[in-house]
């Protein structure tokens, strides 16, 4: 009940200060916020599967990497317009979810693992060799554009409104999945899938579903990235993006719907200003990752939502529970 | 937020060079923000930080001392940052730079993806970088900017170098072991155009992944190709590892290895017993004459190390940077570019070097031979002069640039 209570005055401060952002340029850097907010809806979507499906998927940074080339490539040399390509990013990375879901799902845990990182490297590769990636050079000089023709994208406050929106709209679909009867599904399944099975639901059909969505998603993260950045680079499809997504939502709590997206907050800005440590920078995150995992098991937000809870409705629960325990123990 | 220095030693974090007590208050026209601001973006924690890092920064803050900390009384700041060897990191931490942190020029920029990606970054901000350690030739053609500057050397150089000289030599017979990445295809690809033009053969070329550790099977089929020359386009561990496969297959003796980009750090890591023989083409070596070795020495007391030509590239070119701001009298990036392209470069680096309109900073290119270890009478005494190519050979020709800014355009 407290934790509710608490979520709409926090999610007004958190939307009144994303909205004031620009202002206070001498704080805080616009690109680095923009970079954050597509990393925030690359961890969410990447959620769904694993925090609401139980699905692991070790091979999402093919789905970001691919929104990212795609949308950069039509934008760069067939001069369309920002919002489809966008479009078309997420939509190329949709359809290769679907195909790399329909072959994943045939198995589970640590094998579907194995056969999404394969595919991620199948990936991977096509775009190191595709002439039109500039493989390690990168796809350079992706024009930013204009927002349905009015609005220049040129303009860093300009773009972060739009990236802002965009992102908004992709966090209220993964909400919108999460709280439906369709999310309640998926938890079925997360929880005992033969039970799923055995009430009529056609499970695998509805993992290909989330696991199409979820790619979806991170094809629109990617191609934002693309965009902002006026390049779409190999990092973007490496398994290196696939760990750091990973990374982001068990730092953020999987079992919450907008924790990966603190988690990917708190990993941007490590990796933004722990720069002047230079070499110490990878030692500083890995011992930052070994404190979390080992102090906040549920994650950031999984573990102050139980702080919350604990504080009073669990009081009477407690007092409840003792004589309870004393009764058995004769 | 600023990338401002750790605090190591106070030696090393006395940053700004303020010697005049009074500089601070004389506000000079024609100097943002009153200060003149070195970004050194640089790998500090990848595969690159071994050969420009931190030894890249100390480099550059030799040169702002050497200048004398400060520029018609306005101090010379030198900050850093590490672009991770990601071409998005680089950019984004350039732009906040240029935008937020009144940064004038940015060298270094080791590693060709976050080079191209500053150098677009530095042409919308109209501000200063400097490129000493990537070979991508795109920054003085399709990615030309007034602003930016290509200064130690790159893909076309390397392949004049050791190509041409190595053909005229008689050595015409090539196969190729390539890094399978666009910098090891280009560098082939250009190699073996100055192989084939100057009458030599290329009898194949075998390719493999980025961080190979097995060159057995290649190294077999480099020996079965027949081919007396065999070219290593690759660098780095990469280069390392093929160099010493082929030495172990006994390869190496009769058929001559020539590496295309091999470091000094590399020939350190090898090893004269292994080494011994290469060809390689560097525009810098600490030994050369009197003014690099007084540099070199410096620079090996404050940094444990022997520069190579990207350490040196760095001193260099801050230094012109600086002479430039001095002679301009402002830190206006329109006026400093005007005057970098006129003043000639004279130096322990280079003589009579100039930048050409699309950047390139044109000066002679050195091919050297491995000695062998027996030949070495001190330490780091490891390179034999073999032939000089004059800038004008190594660098590719203005004509060939597809630089718009050459066309009027």
């Amino acid at each position: 009940m407290h934790l509710r209570s608490l979520t709409l005055p926090l999610s007004i401060v958190a939307v009144l200060a994303l909205l004031a952002i620009p202002f206070f340029p001498q704080w805080i850097y616009l690109v680095f916020v923009m970079k954050t907010l597509c990393f925030v809806l690359f961890a969410c979507a990447f959620n769904l599967l694993l925090g609401h499906t139980g699905i692991l998927s070790f091979g999402h940074a093919a789905f970001f990497g691919s929104g990212a080339y795609i949308a950069g490539h039509l934008v760069k040399n067939y001069g369309v317009p920002f919002e489809l390509g966008i479009l078309a990013g997420g939509l190329v990375a949709a359809l290769l979810g679907a195909v790399i879901g329909a072959l994943a799902i045939r198995r589970s845990g640590i094998y579907l693992a194995m056969i999404t990182l394969a595919m991620s490297q199948l990936v991977y590769f096509f775009y190191l060799q595709a002439p039109f990636t500039g493989a390690e050079d990168g796809l350079q000089r992706v024009p930013r554009g204009t927002f349905l023709g009015v609005i220049d994208l040129r303009n860093d406050t300009a773009l972060y409104y739009v990236v802002l929106g965009i992102v908004a709209v992709g966090l209220w679909v993964v909400w919108r999945t999460v709280n439906s009867p369709f999310g309640q599904v998926l938890r079925a399944i997360r929880e005992h899938e033969p039970r799923a099975i055995s009430l009529g639901y056609p499970v695998a059909r509805y993992k290909i579903l989330v696991f199409t969505l979820s790619a979806g998603l991170s094809g629109i993260a990617g191609a934002l990235k693309a965009i902002i950045f006026q390049l779409a680079a190999l990092y973007d499809v490496h398994w290196h993006t696939s760990g750091d997504v990973i990374l982001m939502t068990l730092l953020g709590g999987m079992n919450t719907v907008f924790g990966p997206a603190v988690g990917a907050a708190i990993v941007a800005a490590l990796n933004h200003y722990l720069d002047p440590f230079g070499a110490w920078v990878t030692v500083i995150t890995g011992v930052v990752f070994m404190a979390c995992v080992l102090a906040f098991r549920q994650g950031v937000v999984g573990e102050l939502g139980r702080l919350l809870k604990l504080r009073r409705p669990s009081r009477p629960e407690q007092t409840a529970d003792q004589p309870a325990r004393g009764e058995s123990q004769p | 937020m600023l990338a401002k220095l750790p605090s190591r030693t106070a030696a090393l974090t006395s940053v700004v060079l303020a010697l005049g007590a009074a500089s601070g208050t004389m506000a000079s026209n024609g100097f943002s923000d009153d200060v003149v601001r070195i970004g050194v973006l640089t790998d500090m924690s990848g595969i690159y930080s071994d050969l420009s890092g931190e030894a890249a920064v100390e480099a550059v803050r030799m040169a702002v001392e050497d200048f004398g900390g400060e520029v018609h009384g306005v101090p010379i700041e030198v900050i850093y940052g590490d672009h991770r060897n990601r071409a998005d990191t680089g950019a984004s931490r350039a732009r906040e730079w240029y935008d937020n942190d009144g940064v004038d020029m940015i060298n270094d920029l080791s590693n060709s993806g976050v080079a191209l990606a500053v150098a677009a970054v530095a042409d919308e901000r109209q501000r200063h970088a400097i490129s000493n350690s990537a070979s991508n030739i795109g920054l003085t053609n399709d990615y030309c900017s007034p602003y930016v500057t290509h200064y130690t050397y790159d893909a076309y150089s390397l392949a004049q170098g050791t190509g041409k000289t190595i053909v005229e030599d008689g050595g015409d017979t090539w196969f190729f072991l390539t890094v399978d990445f666009a910098f090891g295809i280009g560098l082939e690809q250009q190699v073996s155009d100055v192989v084939r033009e100057a009458g030599g053969h290329v009898m194949g070329a075998a390719r493999h992944p980025l961080d190979t550790t097995d060159f057995s099977s290649y190294a077999l089929q480099a020996q079965a190709s027949g081919a007396e020359i065999i070219g290593i386009a690759s660098t780095g561990a990469d280069a390392i590892n093929a160099i010493n496969a082929l030495s172990e297959f006994g390869v190496s003796p009769s058929q001559r290895p020539a590496a295309l980009l091999l470091w000094f750090d590399d020939i350190v890591s090898l090893g004269l017993d292994t080494a011994q023989g290469l060809l390689i083409n560097n525009a810098f070596y600490w030994d050369a004459d009197e003014g690099s070795r007084e540099f070199s020495e410096r620079f090996y007391e404050r940094t444990g190390r022997m520069p190579n030509m990207a350490h040196a590239g760095n001193y260099s070119s801050t230094m012109h940077y600086l002479n430039a701001v001095e002679a301009a009298g402002t830190d206006d990036p329109d006026a400093v570019s005007e005057k970098m392209r006129e003043l000639e470069i004279n130096d322990f680096f280079a003589t009579g070097g100039y930048i050409r309109p699309n950047g390139r900073m044109v000066h002679d290119q050195y091919l050297w031979e491995v000695k062998a270890p027996d030949e070495s009478e001190y330490d780091y005494d490891f390179l034999r002069l073999v032939a000089t190519i004059s800038g004008e050979d190594a660098f590719q020709p203005l004509e060939d640039s597809t630089c718009h800014l050459l066309n009027g355009g």
